[in-house]
């Protein structure tokens, strides 16, 4: 028997998603990456809340996970 | 209303939308969870690296300030805003969760796209090869030019230039990895897999040896500072991230794989097993 003749009943193959169904939740992709920011930059290099509360209390992680810090 | 919404919009669409959105929540969730053991991880061994480069950094400033004295200078010392009972409890449970949940929503993203596009069918296979990727290009790479340092490495006044030089390196080792991954879905009409993943990975190395090349190095590492100390710190840190990816890239494909065998009522090793006859 070939592939192809038990391949085409044995599974349906994942249709993509198209981009237009995801682009949508890129919104939350961006939030994401604002948390991420918060965690590895914020009050750090550049800074949006005054004070140095946030680096301070992400202080450990943020040097854990590789991010430049002091 | 509802029922003319419906008419206008293909249900596929709809389906389409729900699935991102079942995936985002998926990747979401499995990242918490990679957050949990992250955590733990990095309790155990990560936190007492960050001690010891504590102390070391408070020995060397009270060696400053008492040479300071004699020479009649009073060092100012810096107010702890949050102290370091709670910035290794609560605070490194706080940075780690919101980092891994973040990447487990953006890995479903890039899930959502990828799967279907690829010559695999099976997500679980989907999923390990997005986490491998994944490592490598944001975390692998851009630590092979600008590694983790602890506590005491590190001058303040560079911080501005370290963070963009490390930004800058983990951005063209993701696009760098984006091209070559496009680049291996070209070569594959071509070539066989081992051959195009071979060139589309030759390629990605090339872009990112370059970069590393050309942008700056670093080294701030006090001289008297010990060896094995940074040593462990930065395998601890390298640990926390193959746990956080392969978690994600084992979970993920699993909780996936499991949806979809109670969904569509198929199990995804079933052409394999077929195949084999």
């Amino acid at each position: 028997m070939s592939d192809t003749a038990i391949g085409s009943h044995a599974i349906p193959s994942p249709a993509p998603i198209p981009v237009r169904e995801i682009a949508p939740w890129l919104v939350f992709g961006l939030l994401m990456l604002l948390a991420l920011y918060f965690v590895g930059a914020e009050e750090g290099a550049t800074s949006i809340i005054p004070g140095m509360y946030v680096h301070e209390w992400v202080h450990d992680s943020r040097h854990l996970l590789g991010f430049p810090c002091h | 209303m509802t029922v003319a919404i419906f008419w206008v919009s293909p249900a596929t669409d709809m389906e389409n939308r729900m699935m991102v959105r079942t995936l985002l929540i998926r990747g979401m969730l499995v990242g918490f969870l990679a957050g949990i053991l992250v955590f733990s991880f990095a309790k155990v061994f990560g936190e007492p690296q960050v001690d010891h480069a504590i102390a070391f950094e408070s020995a060397m400033d009270e060696a400053k300030a008492k040479a300071d004295l004699e020479r009649g200078i009073h060092d100012v010392e810096e107010p702890e805003l949050v102290s370091r009972k709670l910035q290794a409890s609560y605070g490194l449970l706080t940075g780690v969760m919101v980092y891994s949940t973040a990447f487990g929503g953006l890995f479903a993203l890039v899930f959502s796209y990828a799967n279907g596009r690829m010559k695999s069918t099976d997500p679980r296979v989907v999923s390990v090869l997005l986490a491998i990727t994944g490592i490598i290009a944001v975390y692998v790479v851009p630590s092979i030019k600008y590694p983790a340092n602890p506590p005491s490495v590190g001058n303040p006044d560079t911080i501005g230039m370290r963070t963009e030089l490390y930004f800058i390196m983990m951005l063209v080792s993701l696009l760098g990895m984006i091209a070559a991954t496009m680049l291996q879905g070209r070569l594959r009409r071509q070539y066989n897999a081992w051959t195009s993943t071979y060139l589309a990975g030759a390629c990605y190395i090339l872009i990112v040896f370059t970069t590393g090349e050309l942008l700056p190095a670093v080294n701030e590492v006090p001289s008297n500072f010990p060896a094995d100390l940074l040593w462990n710190f930065r395998i601890d840190s390298l640990g926390m991230q193959i746990i956080m990816w392969a978690t994600l890239g084992l979970g993920f494909g699993a909780f996936t794989e499991y949806a979809n065998r109670n969904r569509f009522g198929y199990r995804n090793g079933a052409n394999i097993q077929l195949n084999a006859h």
